[in-house]
């Protein structure tokens, strides 16, 4: 039977760093087996909410449940149990630099199974077909372009197989080829595995295009949600704004700032 | 007058924070040490990259310290006609003291500093981060093999150190000074003891080890992301283990020879 209870579950969310209030209660589901997008200017706290899901940060209050168990709650052990059906993709990619290619995909399969080498050798170049970089296992990260380093770190972090995967800007910085390559193994690797997705980014086009559901975040609240096709039709102006990328809105182009004309003819103080 | 006692309240209350952040941090990497014993193949590579690659600088400055040492006590030594004593005055001076202290800077300098930036430098670019997120404990698998390496190298690199300067200081001796080599060797022999001076060397160069590899770990875990705060540490890094070498080898000397005299 299929499971309809979300896959992750977040209510009531508050979490603030430095006096600075990040989320003041946000509620978010994650549906199993689609691909949610969370995005919002810049700023807004969505690489925190990927930290706060991954049990990374502990939030101020409210509750982040994952297929049933409440995170911040949960102790060091079982934390781990749980990150270990989690898989995540940083925007750096993070790949360990002192380890080649396979090695950095090997390396979850090392840590947490007693498999053979050999069946080790097969897994990882499973992993890195599935990329497209089994050609590319002997070479060491620094010798990897940007595009390519994201999709090893993408093979590394689904190596477990895990139930939820978790993307960190992945198309910032790319060249159009290489965000063309990840919008597709985004997607597929969803459905191919069954997995369940969030994207969290700023680049509406390309996220939209992939993403079942979206969330727009702004000032530590979600401002909208819906399929991308209802967002697209939204009268909010905020939400228009941020889809078509005006410069001018809701948003301001200025920073707040005392009036402009008084303060040319202000002397400066000395 | 306030506002300097409020500062250096807040100076103080930040550092006692930070040594309170540093003996949890050392806690939870000791007790993960004991996992370590499956899996020697870490330690060792530790070794290799700590303790190896750190020989060059040990063995050129121990040579040299050791032919600077028989120069200047023959020079003294000569007044009272003790110069067939130089052997065991060199031997003492470097497995009791400049061996232990100088392997120890040099090795806060070498090692310490390279640590101390790898691991800012695995925080800065998330690698730390990507670790947790995999499930794997960055302090069981990056901290743990690197205190294990520091601790087991220090002592290995302060014996070759001393060992190479007895063997400059012989070279010294017998080829410029004119000391009669046996007199070197036997003096030496007779008067060097096991337990209260190469053992207690030993003891000096492991808590060496301990506190240099404790302080580099620390910092580079405990950085500040960026590029700046990685530079930092490793300042820090090198700074706060020579002091603590050179602190603590005088409560270390006090409580090892401080009763001979």
């Amino acid at each position: 039977m299929l499971d309809e209870t979300p896959l992750v579950e977040i209510r009531g969310l508050r979490f603030g760093y430095a006096g600075r209030t990040i989320f003041d209660g946000v509620d978010i589901d994650i549906q199993r087996g689609k691909v949610t997008a969370i995005m919002g200017p810049s700023g807004t706290g969505k690489t925190t909410l990927l930290r706060l899901i991954g049990g990374q940060e502990r939030p101020d209050a409210g509750t982040i449940r994952i297929d049933g168990a409440n995170v911040p709650a949960l102790s060091r052990r079982k934390l781990f149990e749980l990150r270990k059906r989690m898989g995540m993709l940083f925007q750096s990619g993070a790949l360990l630099t002192d380890l080649n290619v396979f090695e950095n995909v090997a390396f979850p399969l090392r840590e947490h199974t007693e498999l053979p080498e050999i069946m080790i050798r097969d897994l990882v170049l499973i992993k890195l077909e599935a990329v497209g970089l089994r050609g590319a296992r002997e070479l060491m990260p620094s010798a990897l372009s940007g595009g390519m380093a994201r999709r090893v770190a993408l093979a590394r972090a689904i190596a477990l197989d895990p139930m939820l995967m978790m993307y960190d800007e992945p198309f910032s910085g790319q060249d159009p080829i290489s965000m063309g390559v990840l919008v597709k193994l985004i997607r597929e690797l969803n459905d191919a595995l069954g997995m369940t997705t969030i994207i969290v980014s700023h680049d509406v086009n390309e996220t939209a295009g992939i993403a079942d559901y979206l969330y727009l975040l702004s000032e530590g609240r979600v401002v909208e949600h819906g399929t991308p096709k209802r967002l697209q039709e939204s009268g909010s102006e905020w939400t228009r704004q941020f889809l078509e990328g005006l410069p001018d809105g809701p948003v301001p182009f200025h920073y707040p700032a005392p009036d402009f004309a008084r303060e040319l003819l202000e002397l400066p103080s000395p | 007058m306030i506002d300097t006692l409020q500062q250096l309240g807040a100076w103080a209350l930040q550092r006692l924070e930070r040594l309170g952040r540093s003996h949890l941090f050392i806690l939870r990497v000791v007790v993960g040490l004991p996992e370590l014993l499956a899996r020697p193949g870490l330690v060792v590579q530790q070794i290799f990259a700590i303790g190896v690659l750190s020989l060059p600088i040990i063995l050129v400055a121990g040579l040299f310290v050791g032919m600077v040492l028989a120069l200047q006590l023959y020079n003294t030594m000569v007044n009272f006609g003790a110069e067939q004593s130089l052997g065991p005055v060199v031997a003492l001076s470097l497995v009791r003291e400049l061996g232990p202290v100088v392997t120890a800077l040099l090795f806060a300098g070498r090692a310490g500093s390279a640590l101390a930036a790898e691991i800012g430098l695995m925080k800065a670019t998330e690698q730390l981060s990507s670790m947790e997120m995999m499930a794997v404990d960055p302090l069981r698998r990056i901290i743990a093999p690197r205190l294990a390496g520091g601790i087991l190298a220090m002592p290995l690199l302060a014996a070759m150190f001393s060992a190479i300067g007895i063997s400059g200081g012989f070279v010294v001796a017998t080829g410029l000074l004119g000391v009669d080599s046996n007199a070197y060797w036997s003096q030496m022999q007779a008067n060097v003891d096991l337990f209260d001076d190469v053992i207690n060397g030993v003891i000096k160069s492991v808590v060496f080890g301990m506190v240099v590899t404790w302080i580099a770990v620390f910092e580079g875990f405990d950085a500040i992301p960026t590029s700046e705060g990685v530079a930092r540490a490793t300042t820090r890094t090198v700074v706060n283990s020579s002091l603590a070498v050179l602190g603590l080898d005088f409560i270390l000397t006090a409580l090892m020879f401080g009763d001979n005299g």
